[in-house]
């Protein structure tokens, strides 16, 4: 019962996100959204993704570039495994391929892991650049296990579930990818606090005194490694069920650049910090740019702005309220927020409508598309929209500044309460 | 005998070309230790620059403009961005110029386009300079090699001889007595930045030429040009300017060895079939992986020595 | 009054945003399209996207099919097969009938994969893959596929192309591929037809090189040189042919280049004038074959596009696959995507240019002329502004590339 108090965040939100899919559902045909499930499914593989990639930056302050090498790895193992049970080689129930796939993560996190620890900081981050190229390269060269360019492909469709589910539903998938990313969420949370989370975080904070203890750095750094390889391989084995295909894409740097910056994004100091980036990140790519040809350009803007103002990520941001929260003052900060509201909207607004005026003129006239707001098209040579863009950053930007101000203060004074009253008997 | 020559010659101008990209990201990386992912981006920008102004004033204008323009960009980095996230550590940093570096890309897009520009060889250097061989030299890749070592020399000199040079090294490996001391240290790390990605644009005016100036070539060049400077050793010049060299020859010369491990096998009297195991690796030959050796070389020699060749300091 | 205004259009505009993803009117035909348009590579995807939607307006100004208008509907893929799978699932919850995409097999194979099992798990709402470009010749052998049409030869027909248009007096040639699966196929094939048709050609150089990793190509031609080649064949793409291509004008190499990709978007630009009379291109289109036949519609059709947007049409091709759209919609009778695909299947059409081509119905590999281009000064209409053009020096017909295939297609 215990138990259930303290826990009561995770039930809720596992609740919330089976019910969620719902708001996407189409009641007139009678069928799930794909694009919604496919996209939650796919933040579901990244959130683990990440996870595991924080479990080497966060826990063991260890800056990898080719952690997508892990997670293609478990990826291409799943998807053999899967094709060997399609065979009838051997049997593996259906839900248990997420799990091949974390053994082939944990296998080459072993293997990668005993060349790759040997160095820490800016050494252990080059080597893995190096591997990184050095394996998606191979990837392209070698069809045997890789398959070449086109990949292995999977069909998910097996008769050996325990639960008697054929996956051909992407909602089925989705409840799958939900059980298994709430597992991981699950162990990794514990992994903390094991000795060998506890001993990844010394040789992070203070290397030379975690080796006076009596502990081997090098080889908490491969442990640790290892079964971040695991978990980095579990979500590889989920990607193959959503998507039934696995690429070279899979190993290739940008996939190891998304982790990082989701982890960033999120917060690396809280546990579901990489998982709040990983949603931000996810929509960015395949949401935003369905809108926008410029979304990479929003997303720079992002990294930027976050990594000046919010190094702590979103978690972080979010954590520094609890103070508040719990002298149950938070409600004294509406006023600013709701005050702050307007001008950040302003500013954003003029940004993202200059930036599209500029995209729409230079680029996305010559693709044909119209740039149109509320089925109004509107004319980009005309100097109103251009005028209307400019004024509202500048106005923006001034009355943000004013509001920021005016903000710190209140927020000092609340803080400084908060802190008096915690001190207090 | 003659394709000795003729490769020796090719892998010295793509050892030059490297270090001059090369040298300008030694400055930020090995010597302010930060990891700059925007330093190719800076390289293309320094193509665009110089195709933009080369067709106002011509090219040696550019040549002299587009590195001070890159510079100055340089300079703004470092005073509003790295400075403020500076204390927030090297990830931060590298977030910093990452985002930088899709912004600059996606920048590039809007103002010149997707496709490449016609960005040509001056036509003063136009010609073949001499012939080995049958094979000609063009007269830009003498003028290549000019550059950078001259870059190279500069550089040297620069940080060695001169009472800025000095106070640079100081402030890079010993910031608070510089500091105590009287000196700017901000400052000089904001000269140090800027001179890094005016070199990297210097780079661009004569890489992007030769080269082909289009979107996509920063995000060909990026990855190379860290595995230079950390081969040849955080903080040492020397040491990246003959990495760069390395690299070229290696890449140049395993172009010409037609051999794979099947053939080394062959010699110890080991046969290999279709069957063999791995049998798929063994039989890729030296010039399919020649352009992976950089990155082969760069993991063993960090993990057996993880100072690069001649690094002052452990990565 | 002003400011206030401009919030309220501000607010407007997330709205729209919001909705421009929403399916508009219901009495389009939808095509969904699929290719980078974002990142390095979004050149590829620009430069299609630009030339289909003038295809479009025109096919619907004569008329569309069933009385209704085609929409082009862009969906990024960022070159990742994983982001082509979400944009398969976006285009099915809104029931278009169609998907397109023209670049990367990998991108190809996994599509054709998921609307293989898309279609046998949702026999209600079926998708037709229609292919423009991918190019691995086991997307129509080994791996066809019922609802999968490709518009272009794939590249052992490409590879044929490129040696039956292999002038007599050359007996010396190196192939230069890059190391995966289409550089190798493309290897693989030249070899075969090398052989099969041209067995006075000696191949004095076989290489692969790793994709997109070589900033320098001189001691490749030092190679190519010493190993006294007279012709090139190269199926490499981007950088891997452009800087090839610079590297052995640099040196001097008397060399002549036979590429596959050298007139796409980009290409005549990078390879400038050093290229004249040493490059050419296997191409399905060049604006010039108008000129060259006389064929003064097909002219007009092409200088329209170029009037309006100062750009290339490399790509005029793609009118053949909406004529193809528009006969089979409406002798199919009804937007059903079985229907449409039985249609589809043995269509014979007389192409703008006015050449017989055939949708194989074997295997759905669409089997039409091709065209050998030289990049030379002096023809009509010059690419990217650079004064030089693809003057056509090889035209190959249907009949001569229709080459065997081994499908075994599943028809539901």
């Amino acid at each position: 019962m215990t138990l259930l108090r303290r826990n009561w965040p995770w039930l809720v939100a596992l609740a919330v996100l089976l019910a969620f899919p719902f708001l996407f559902y189409d009641w007139t045909r009678g069928r799930h959204s794909g694009f919604a499930l496919t996209l939650m499914s796919e933040i579901g593989v990244m959130a683990i993704f990440a996870l595991s990639y924080n479990m080497l930056l966060g826990q063991a302050g260890l800056l990898s570039f080719g952690h997508a090498v892990l997670f293609g790895l478990g990826a291409y193992c799943a998807a053999h495994t899967v094709n060997l049970v399609k065979a009838g080689t051997i049997w593996l129930p259906t839900e248990l391929v997420p799990l091949a796939g974390g053994l082939g993560g944990l296998f080459f996190g072993f293997v990668l892991g005993w060349l790759v620890t040997k160095q820490r900081a800016t050494a252990f981050a080059m080597i893995t650049l190096g591997l990184g190229e050095l394996v998606s390269a191979a990837a392209l060269m070698f069809m045997g296990f890789f398959g070449g360019e086109g990949g292995i492909t999977i069909d998910r469709v097996m008769d050996t579930s325990l639960l008697g589910v054929r996956y051909t539903s992407p909602w089925q998938v989705y409840c799958l990818v939900l059980g298994w990313a709430f597992v991981a969420a699950v162990l990794m949370r514990l992994q903390m606090q094991t000795p060998l989370g506890r001993m990844a975080n010394a040789t992070r904070d203070n290397f030379e005194r975690a080796q006076f203890v009596g502990y081997d750095p090098r080889r908490v750094r491969w442990m640790q490694f290892t079964l971040a390889g695991f978990f980095a391989g579990v979500g590889g084995g989920l990607y193959v069920m959503i998507y039934e295909i696995v690429t070279f894409d899979t190993v290739s740097a940008v996939k190891s650049a998304n982790a990082l910056l989701a982890v960033y994004i999120g917060g690396a100091g809280a546990f579901f910090g990489p998982v709040l980036g990983t949603i931000v990140v996810v929509l960015l790519q395949s949401g935003v740019s369905l809108l926008s040809n410029a979304w990479l350009l929003y997303v720079g803007v992002l990294f930027i702005v976050m990594v000046m103002y919010a190094p702590v990520g979103l978690a972080g941001l979010i954590g520094m309220h609890a103070p508040l929260w719990r002298t149950g003052r938070l409600r004294e900060l509406l006023l600013p927020y709701l005050r702050a509201l307007p001008p950040a909207l302003m500013l954003f607004l003029g940004f993202v409508l200059l930036v599209e005026l500029t995209s729409f003129t230079t680029i996305g006239a010559a693709q044909g598309k119209r740039f149109a707001i509320g089925g109004q098209t509107i004319d980009t040579t005309s100097p109103l929209p251009w005028a209307i863009a400019v004024a509202a950053l500048g106005v923006g930007a001034f009355w943000l500044r004013r509001e920021a101000h005016a903000f710190r203060l209140r927020w000092d004074a609340l803080m400084e309460d908060a802190k008096r009253q915690a001190g207090a008997p | 005998m003659e394709v000795f020559v003729v490769s020796l010659l090719n892998g010295l101008v793509y050892g030059m070309l490297l270090f001059m990209l090369a040298s300008g990201l030694t400055l930020i990386f090995s010597m302010m230790g930060v990891l700059n992912f925007a330093h190719a981006s800076v390289y293309m920008l320094g193509a665009y620059f110089a195709y933009t102004i080369s067709l106002y004033v011509g090219f040696w204008p550019a040549l002299i403009l587009a590195p001070l323009l890159c510079g100055l960009i340089g300079a703004a980095i470092e005073m509003w961005g790295l400075r403020r996230v500076h204390r927030h550590g090297h990830v931060a940093e590298l977030l910093l110029t990452f985002g930088l570096a899709l912004i600059i890309e996606k920048v590039v897009q809007m103002t010149w386009g997707l496709l490449p520009v016609p960005y040509r060889i001056p036509e003063l250097l136009d010609f073949p300079l001499f012939r080995v061989y049958g094979t000609q030299f063009p007269a830009y890749r003498a003028f290549m090699l000019l550059i950078s070592a001259l870059m190279f020399g500069a550089i040297w000199l620069g940080l060695r001889r001169t009472r800025v040079g000095l106070v640079i090294q100081a402030a890079l490996t010993h910031p608070e007595m510089a500091s105590a001391l009287g000196h700017n240290v901000p400052r000089i790390f904001t000269l140090v930045f800027a001179a890094g990605t005016a070199l990297a644009g210097l780079a661009g005016v004569i890489g992007g030429n030769y080269q082909v100036t289009e979107p996509a070539m920063a995000f060909t060049m990026g990855p190379i040009v860290f595995v230079v400077v950390v081969f040849g050793g955080l903080g040492s010049l020397t040491g990246c300017f003959i990495a760069s060299i390395f690299m070229g020859l290696i890449q140049t010369f395993a172009v010409v060895f037609d051999v794979s491990l099947a053939d080394l096998l062959a010699q110890f009297g080991i046969a290999v079939t279709a069957s063999t195991p791995f049998a798929e690796v063994l039989n890729v030959t030296l010039p399919r992986i020649g352009a992976l050796l950089p990155f082969l070389l760069m993991v063993l020699i960090l993990v057996f020595r993880p100072r690069g060749l001649m690094g002052t300091r452990d990565t | 009054m002003r400011v206030r205004n401009g919030i309220s259009i501000l607010l407007g505009l997330m709205l729209a945003m919001a909705g421009m993803a929403a399916a508009s009117a219901q009495q389009t035909i939808k095509v969904a399209y699929t290719d980078p348009l974002s990142g390095p590579f979004a050149q590829v995807g620009d430069a299609n996207l630009k030339q289909m939607q003038y295809i479009i307006d025109f096919i619907n100004a004569k008329g569309g099919a069933l009385g209704k208008k085609f929409e082009l509907v862009p969906f990024d893929n960022k070159s990742q097969p994983s982001d082509a799978l979400i944009a398969l699932k976006s285009a099915t919850d809104q029931n278009m009938p169609f998907i397109m995409q023209c670049s990367g097999s990998n991108i190809a194979a996994a599509l054709i994969d998921g609307v293989n099992k898309h279609n046998d798990r949702n026999p209600d709402n079926r998708i037709i893959y229609l292919n423009c470009g991918a190019v691995a010749p086991e997307l129509t052998n080994e791996q066809c596929s019922f609802w999968h049409f490709r518009f272009d030869l794939h590249a052992a027909m490409k590879a044929e192309v490129m040696v039956r248009a292999l002038p007599k007096d050359t007996t010396k040639v190196y192939l230069i591929n890059q190391d995966y699966l289409f550089g190798q196929s493309v290897q693989r094939e030249l070899k075969t037809y090398l052989t099969k048709l041209r067995p006075d050609v000696q191949i004095v150089g076989d290489e692969l090189i790793p994709l997109g990793k070589i900033k320098d190509f001189s001691p490749y031609i030092t190679k190519i040189k010493a190993s006294g080649a007279q012709a090139l064949m190269t199926g490499n793409w981007g950088p891997d042919m452009n800087l090839l291509i610079k590297a052995g004008i640099d040196a001097g190499a008397d060399l002549r280049y036979y590429t596959f990709y050298a007139h796409l978007a980009g290409g005549p630009t990078a390879i400038g004038a050093g290229g004249e009379n040493r490059v050419l291109s296997v191409m399905p289109f060049s604006e010039n074959v108008s000129v060259e036949t006389g064929n003064k519609e097909a002219e007009a059709f092409t200088k329209g596009f170029r009037d309006k947007h100062k750009f290339d049409f490399t790509s005029a091709g793609f009118r053949t696959i909406f004529e193809y759209l528009q006969a089979a919609v409406n002798k199919a009778g009804a937007l059903d995507a079985t229907k449409i695909a039985y249609a589809l299947e043995g269509m014979s059409i007389r192409d703008f240019l006015g050449f017989e081509t055939t949708m194989r119905k074997a295997d759905h590999q669409l089997i039409g002329e091709y065209f050998v281009g030289t990049f030379k000064k002096g023809v009509k209409y010059d690419a990217e502004g650079t004064g030089l053009g693809w003057a056509t020096t090889a035209t190959i017909l249907a009949k001569d590339i229709d080459q065997p295939n081994s499908c075994k297609m599943k028809r539901p």
